[in-house]
């Protein structure tokens, strides 16, 4: 083993400034649903933000990302305004959907995120079609498909890692792993050693870290990304973690044990790299100041969001198809 | 007597099916802690075990397939597929294998199963959460296909379908769950194919289904306002529907509309219009309607949600447009 060199104090406070951003902003989402501001569903990633943090600090802007239901975290991180986002959660003008996705649907292509998906884990299918498609126009990107420990027991999983691996496609794949899918512990109907073994046995170079560890996630993701752009082929990144809150917003969470949740809690992401800031020397005002930062800008984002009008009614039939759209019918 | 909600309804119908057959059991994601997406199967892994309250992993394929399996071979499955979008993760197994393995096999197996789906929209659960797929599987043979529009129905409609030997989509509207209704717990199965005159009228024959009832019985309100006398048939069973019913209102009133929640083209309301047509041309004092949704798929923000319903209003100005101009004058005694 060569010893890695520890990343920069600048580059870890980045990190820190996303992982409260991503935190804030869900927190404001769980808000807004419980409001009536938003509708529908809103999956919060509040407790996994270290992941997508440390996974798209390892990402080009031009690269590609795709993820699942639970995808504010990633988008964010992939460089989405939260301005927009946050539009597109009340269904407003201006958002990044125009308002006609909303939270399971977020997806802004000026920023590489081809969007969250309201089926799983149809975002992994069109993540390796992304990868084909960057392969065949010679493109230098690489893909990231985010999903999570449910996806493990769906077919187009299967499909998508032999895919991945034959045609030895630019795509990592992530699974966030947070014990459960809705109301299922997902160990109680997975066989075998799970999540890793999975892609193992598709000859798919893995690794497995505490989700819940940014440096941890930063430092797997660099090697896998590195081997990836070496034209390496696929690789798959097993990350644990929790989810705070229940499966949707409005999910109380009471088939989880109060005792697992709380001692999840305590291995809190932002925390714990806020404690290793400050063992760097970092002033413990300054990520209060931080948290302070974001705060306002994320009440800005929402804020915005509340003034911005309702798309105009024509757009439910606009952008259906080009020929035989609604007007035709 | 008494008031249950859909969910309750559906719940109760279930759990005495699996009193009284042990071959019946059910599957899916979610059945056990919660009892389902909104409470339908709440308490009956409790009651029955963990066997015959199968929680699955997110495997839709496998838990169609399997069901089909356990069907041809001596059980009755009931599958739970949660939203009926996913059905389309589950389609495959439904019509290539569920809907023709008797036909296929020369008639040696059945294939005893219901596949429940909740269809529909429902508050801003937007494009892939919101779907009425009704009219694929009507056109898919070997498949019955039953869409109940309240409590009662549900708890009669879905015996019928755990005792039925086809295997019968049981499309379950979002938008009803909690909605209420009189429900005789004790009641049997309700025929299959058999519609419910819900409102006699005169002037017009409204033809709906699943949740769209209540927006048609609203309708039929508002048009007796201005002395128009609609009547309301709830079609319960898409396939195979009652021709019976509806032909012998249509003969009465000579006005069809048909409304539902799901695109107008090439949505189940053409079938019905078309027949109709056929039959009875003669009969008919107007153009047969359909008050269908826009075919766009289901918008996230409300307001355009809202232009992808079918309304009470809509219901009634379709009804008023299809009429002579003065109800009170060709119209009388006809
Ligand atoms: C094909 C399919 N089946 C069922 C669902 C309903 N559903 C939405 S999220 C979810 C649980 C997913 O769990 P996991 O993949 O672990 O993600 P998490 O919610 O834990 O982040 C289920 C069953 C779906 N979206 N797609
Ligand atoms: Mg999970």
């Amino acid at each position: 083993m060569t010893d890695k060199a520890l990343p920069t104090t600048a580059r870890v406070l980045e990190m820190h400034r996303m992982m409260c951003t991503i935190r804030e902003f869900d927190e404001q989402a769980g808000q807004a649903l419980d409001s009536g501001l938003a509708r529908g569903s809103v999956h919060q990633y509040v407790g996994e933000e270290a992941i997508a943090t440390g996974v798209c600090a390892n990402l080009a802007a031009t690269d590609y990302i795709a993820s699942y239901h639970r995808g504010h975290g990633h988008s964010i991180a992939k460089g989405v305004d939260p301005v927009g986002m946050a539009k597109e959660l009340l269904g407003r003008t201006g958002g990044v959907c125009g308002g006609k996705g909303g939270s399971m649907h977020i997806a802004d292509f000026s920023r590489g995120m081809l969007g969250a998906n309201g089926v799983v884990p149809d975002g992994v299918s069109l993540a390796v079609g992304a990868a084909q498609a960057v392969k065949l126009l010679r493109q230098d990107r690489i893909v990231a498909a985010f999903f999570g420990d449910g996806a493990l027991n769906r077919g187009p999983l299967f499909e998508a890692l032999n895919w991945a691996r034959v045609y030895q496609l630019p795509l990592l794949f992530i699974c966030e792993d947070n014990l459960y899918s809705a109301t299922q512990r997902t160990g109680a109907v997975t066989a075998g050693p799970g999540g890793v073994a999975r892609a193992q046995s598709f000859d798919i170079v893995t690794e497995t870290v505490d989700g819940n560890d940014v440096l941890a996630v930063d430092a797997a993701a660099a090697r896998l990304t590195a081997r990836i752009r070496d034209g390496g082929g696929p690789a798959y990144l097993y990350a644990t973690t929790y989810r705070w809150y229940g499966h949707l917003a409005f999910d109380k969470g009471l088939y989880r044990d109060p005792a697992e949740v709380k001692s999840w809690r305590e291995r809190d992401c932002i925390a714990r790299i806020e404690a290793w800031l400050i063992g760097r020397g970092v002033d413990k005002a300054a990520l209060a100041a931080t948290r302070e930062a974001v705060k306002r800008a994320i009440d800005a984002a929402y804020e915005a969001a509340r003034a911005a009008p309702f798309p105009d009614k024509h757009h439910a039939f606009t952008d259906v198809q080009d020929i035989g759209g609604p007007a035709w019918a | 007597m008494g008031v249950m909600t859909y969910a309750e309804a559906a719940r109760l119908s279930l759990e005495q099916e699996m009193d009284r057959d042990p071959r019946v059991w059910a599957l899916g994601e979610d059945l056990g802690p919660e009892g389902g997406v909104a409470g339908q199967y709440r308490g009956l892994q409790q009651k029955f075990g963990p066997e015959r309250i199968l929680d699955t992993p997110i495997s839709e394929s496998m838990i169609m397939g399997s069901a089909v399996g356990a069907a041809i071979c001596g059980t009755r499955p009931v599958v739970e597929l949660r939203y009926a979008d996913f059905g389309f993760c589950a389609a495959d197994e439904i019509v290539n294998q569920a809907a023709k393995i008797r036909y296929m096999l020369g008639g040696q197996v059945r294939a005893p199963l219901v596949i429940r789906q909740s269809v529909g929209m429902r508050n801003g659960m937007a494009a892939q959460h919101s779907q009425n797929n009704e009219a694929l599987w009507v056109h898919v043979p070997g498949l019955v296909v039953i869409a109940p529009g309240t409590p009662a129905d549900t708890h009669g409609l879905l015996k019928a379908a755990i005792r039925c030997d086809d295997p019968v989509v049981f499309l379950e509207h979002k938008e009803l769950w909690a909605t209420s209704g009189e429900v005789d717990p004790q009641a049997g199965p309700l025929p299959i194919g058999v519609a419910r005159l819900v409102r006699p009228g005169a002037d017009a024959t409204l033809v709906t289904w699943s949740s769209t009832l209540g927006r048609a019985l609203e309708a039929a309100d508002a048009l007796a306002q201005s002395g128009i006398s609609l009547e309301v048939v709830d079609l319960r069973t898409l396939w195979p529907w009652d021709r019976d019913t509806v032909f012998a209102s249509v003969r009465k009133t000579g006005r069809l509309v048909v409304a539902h929640e799901s695109v107008r083209v090439g949505g189940f309301g053409a079938e019905l219009v078309a027949e109709v047509a056929q039959t009875m041309f003669p009969a008919l004092k107007a153009a047969p309607v359909r008050v269908a949704s826009p075919r766009a798929p289901v918008p996230y923000a409300k307001p355009l949600e809202d232009m992808c319903r079918v309304s009470a209003d809509m219901i009634a100005a379709a009804v008023r447009e299809m009429l002579p101009a003065d109800p009170s004058g060709p119209l009388a005694g006809t």
